[in-house]
Parts: C-alpha cells; sequence; structure tokens
C-alpha cells in the first residue's frame, strides 16, 4: 500500500468537495433528513399506543406508498432530463423544434408511467405482504394520486432547473428535492405531532393535506372535502412557479452559455 | 462572392457580439449564408467557432446583434426555423442504450417526417449504414455513429443544416465517404450548410466559401482557393496557422495594388 497514492485521492475528493458545494449539502442533508423524520415517527408512536389505536403501522405503509407516488412523479421528470443529459443527447433535443413546454409535458407523461408502475407493484407487496389493501381507499385514491403526482411535477421542474443551472454537481438533487419535504408533509405522522412551530409550515404543502386526508379515510371511512381543494390549489400555484423557475433558468443558461457546457460535458 | 451572390439568403448574423465575464468571444460578427452554398466557419480553437455555431442554433444568446433564418428573426421564430433546418456535431450523440432505428423513429416522430419507415431506410442506404438499424446506438463505431446522426440530420430534408465538425475522429475513409455523401445531398437539394472543421481537407472538398475567425472577429473571408492566393501560402493549412499565430494574413493582392 502507498500512502502516498491514498493522500493522494483523499486529496482528490477534499477537492471535489471545496469545488462543489452541493456536494457538502449532501454530505448534511440525509443525516437531518433521517433525524427528523424519525424523531417525529418516535412521538408519534409514544402518543399514541393505547388499544383503541393500534393499526398506525398500517398508516405508515399507506404513507409510505402514497409517498412513493409522488417520489417517482418527480422522478419521472428529473431523471428523464438526466438521461438526456448522460446520453449526449440533450444538445439534439434544445436544437430540435420542440418547445420547452412539450419537452416538461414529455416528462410529466413520463412521470405518470412511472407512478403507475410504482402503484401496482407497491399495491400488490403491500397486500400479500402485510395484508394491507391500499384499495381500501376507494375512490379516495384518484384525487390521492392526482395531487401527489401534481406536486411531484412541480418539484421534477425545481430539480431540473437547478440541474440546467449547476450542471453534474447538483445531479444529486434529483434523488434529493423530494426528501427535502418528507419532514415537512406528514408522511408518516400527523401534523398535530409534529412540533408547533412546524405545523403553520407542513400546511403550506399539498402533500400535506392527502397524508392527513388518507389517515382519516383509513381511520372514519372519509375526509374534510376541503384538504383535497386547498390540496390541488396549492398545486397549481407550486406547478405555476415551477414552471416559472425552469424558464428562467432555462433563459439564465442560455444568456451565459451554460447549457452546450453542460450538454456536451 | 458573397456580395454579388443572388441566391436567397437563408441565415444571417448582423452584428452578433457575445462576451463570457467580460471576455469577447464574438466581435461584430456578420455573415450570410445563401441557399445552395456550404460556407466554412474556421479558426484555431478559442477562436468563437463554437459559440457562433451556439448563437446561431439558439443554444447561446448574443450579448448584442440579431439572427434571421429564411428572413425571419430567430428568437421570435425559433420553433418554425428549427422545423426547416437540422444540425449534427461530433460532440453530441443519440441515445446510447435505444437501437439505432428507435432513435431515428424518435427524431423523425419530433421533425413531423411524413412515411417515418420509408424515410429513414432510404437515407440509412443513402449512407451505406442499413445494416445498422437494429444494433444498439452505443455499440457503433465513431464512423458508424457519425453516419448514423447524418441521417438524423438529414430527417426533416432541411434546408439549413449545421455541421460541428462532422469528420472529427473519423479515419480518412471514412471522413472521405462522409464528405462525398454531405456534398451529393447537399447539391441535390440545394442546402445551405454551416460547417465547421480543423480538417483543411474538408474545408477544401466541401465549402463553397469560408470565413477565418480570429479572437471572435472575422480576419478573412472567401473562397478556399482564393484565399490561399492571396496569403501567398502553399496551402489552406498554411492559412489557418498564419492565421492562428498572428491573428491575420498578409493580402498579397492587396500590397500588390497598392504598389
Amino acid at each position: 500500500m502507498n500512502l502516498n497514492t491514498i493522500s493522494a485521492l483523499v486529496l482528490r475528493y477534499l477537492f471535489l468537495y471545496t469545488r462543489s458545494p452541493m456536494r457538502l449539502v449532501e454530505l448534511v442533508f440525509w443525516p437531518v433528513v433521517d433525524l427528523v423524520v424519525w424523531g417525529n415517527v418516535t412521538v408519534f408512536i409514544q402518543k399514541n399506543t393505547n388499544p383503541e389505536f393500534g393499526s398506525f403501522v398500517l398508516f405508515f405503509l399507506g404513507g409510505m406508498i402514497l409517498w412513493d407516488i409522488m417520489f417517482r412523479a418527480q422522478q419521472g421528470v428529473a431523471i428523464s432530463f438526466l438521461e438526456d443529459v448522460w446520453t449526449r443527447n440533450l444538445l439534439n433535443v434544445f436544437v430540435a423544434p420542440v418547445r420547452t413546454l412539450e419537452y416538461v409535458s414529455a416528462t410529466f407523461i413520463v412521470g405518470m408511467m412511472r407512478i403507475i408502475i410504482t402503484a401496482i407493484v407497491l399495491s400488490l407487496i403491500s397486500w400479500f405482504g402485510y395484508a394491507f389493501n391500499v384499495f381500501t381507499l376507494s375512490w379516495w385514491l384518484i384525487p390521492f394520486f392526482a395531487n401527489l403526482m401534481l406536486f411531484g411535477w412541480a418539484l421534477g421542474m425545481v430539480s431540473t432547473a437547478l440541474i440546467l443551472r449547476w450542471g453534474q454537481a447538483a445531479e444529486s438533487l434529483a434523488w434529493a428535492i423530494p426528501f427535502f419535504f418528507q419532514p415537512a408533509v406528514a408522511v408518516f405522522y400527523r401534523v398535530e405531532d409534529m412540533p408547533v412551530w412546524a405545523q403553520p409550515i407542513a400546511w403550506c404543502f399539498p402533500p400535506t393535506y392527502i397524508f392527513e386526508g388518507m389517515r382519516s379515510v383509513m381511520k372514519i371511512g372519509t375526509m374534510d372535502w376541503s384538504y383535497l381543494w386547498i390540496s390541488f390549489g396549492l398545486n397549481l400555484f407550486y406547478l405555476a412557479l415551477a414552471g416559472w423557475l425552469f424558464a428562467w433558468i432555462l433563459n439564465l443558461t442560455r444568456k451565459r452559455g451554460l447549457l452546450t457546457k453542460f450538454a456536451t460535458q | 462572392m458573397a456580395e454579388s451572390d443572388t441566391r436567397e439568403v437563408i441565415l444571417e448574423a448582423r452584428e452578433l457580439h457575445r462576451e463570457f465575464d467580460g471576455v469577447t468571444a464574438l466581435d461584430r460578427f456578420s455573415f450570410k449564408l445563401h441557399r445552395g452554398e456550404v460556407l466554412g466557419l474556421l479558426g484555431a480553437n478559442g477562436a468563437g467557432k463554437t459559440t457562433a455555431m451556439n448563437c446561431l442554433l439558439g443554444l447561446t444568446l448574443p450579448t448584442s446583434g440579431d439572427i434571421f433564418a429564411f428572413g425571419l428573426p430567430f428568437h421570435q421564430h425559433r420553433i418554425a426555423i428549427l422545423q426547416r433546418a437540422n444540425f449534427s456535431s461530433a460532440y453530441t450523440a443519440l441515445p446510447g442504450n435505444l437501437l439505432v432505428s428507435q432513435n431515428l423513429s424518435v427524431f423523425a416522430r419530433i421533425y413531423g417526417v411524413p412515411d417515418r419507415k420509408k424515410k429513414i431506410a432510404e437515407l440509412m442506404d443513402l449512407l451505406e449504414i442499413g445494416h445498422l438499424a437494429k444494433r444498439v446506438t452505443g455499440q457503433l463505431s465513431a464512423g458508424e455513429s457519425t453516419r448514423v446522426n447524418l441521417v438524423k440530420a438529414f430527417l426533416n430534408d432541411p434546408e439549413l443544416l449545421m455541421l460541428d465538425e462532422p469528420t472529427a475522429s473519423l479515419d480518412p475513409d471514412i471522413a472521405d465517404k462522409v464528405r462525398k455523401v454531405v456534398r451529393k445531398v447537399q447539391q441535390e437539394r440545394n442546402i445551405g450548410i454551416l460547417y465547421t472543421s480543423h480538417n483543411m481537407k474538408d474545408i477544401e472538398e466541401v465549402c463553397d466559401r469560408v470565413i477565418f475567425l480570429h479572437k471572435g472577429k472575422i480576419v478573412c473571408e472567401g473562397t478556399p482557393t482564393d484565399i490561399v492566393a492571396r496569403s501567398s501560402s502553399a496551402t489552406l493549412e498554411d492559412v489557418f496557422i498564419k492565421i492562428a499565430r498572428d491573428g491575420e494574413i498578409i493580402d498579397e493582392t492587396a500590397k500588390d495594388k497598392a504598389s
């Protein structure tokens, strides 16, 4: 073993971190997310261990499945874009008569396809493996899926915009961005189990209404309709915001000449 | 010469200027490309060719100046113009994990090519790569890949074609085939081509007219033969080296006239 070689390689990785702030973000991001999510889960379990409320484990499964729906929608958008980057096809697409909206719409559709596949697979596994039938949510599943998909698309556009702006260094955001929101949208615990200061933040995001609605439907068979409408309204707002951000950054990359550098890396 | 050319102008840059962090990459660059003409854009690395090409393709916005294609301002009519144009570069690729036929089919759909299968088959035969249709794109050789890219570039019967170093990394045999095919298709279909290359053989064989860039400025313009004669150089490659090193060529014709 040559220590010089090892130290040179260590230095090379340290250089990578100093050259790329995104990698530093990633370094602290996952531990923080884990801590917050499981901290909240612990509080939830501590508060709900009475005999009347023994089915909370099913909430976990429901939450996990719905969370994955949103995650796959986001991935459909972000990974489709990255596929073009990885295969050096991006320039071919951008010099073809393709409107930005057309490109984004195509990635939305890919996102929708990923949702369908994910939903089928997870439903089957949870049914056979854990006796959890996601269809107990009956027709509520349709607005749940639709709302989570819309938010996933918005996050996908944000991820893509950031990757466009910061290039390869930001690629890990394609996977990380949804998890920025996971602690805040009450996937595995109720909003009321979150710290008081965090609760108003949670209600700013559409998925919170869906996850709260899911627990309500699983518990009492129905939910507050206003949750669906608020979620849908917020989704429209976030989609518009993400669309604006994407268009603004795309224009910025053209202005700064970053698009070609990034696409031919 | 360009000034007396009565053919339709299909691409025009007017005073195109581009700066990156205070460094001028393109300095009031103007030119016209006519229908049926092959115009070579030459210069050493960093001369401004790629910046010019990227501006002309709408990938980079110029700091100032205007671009017109088919008489239309580029940025206001980007989609309509790109529908009538195409592009191929040695530095881009079609997705390597798809079959050649799948890739071409995708782009044929994007360009709205009628009777896609027939068109793709015709072009593949023209470029002598009909046997590659069911091959995985990522497994092709550089020569095969270049020709597949050219099929993509010809799919929509472009009136304007931008080729960025199409023979880069090709062996002399394949490069010769590529040049011949480009010239053949260009002449048959009366396409206007903007062509960049570092291979002067390419330029002499394919281009009707060339523009030499140095530090973003046009330093020399004319037919390859004319430029060689004016600079008292033996070859176009000598001219290229002179411009790359000195930034200009001594115009012997002008000197004679002056004396």
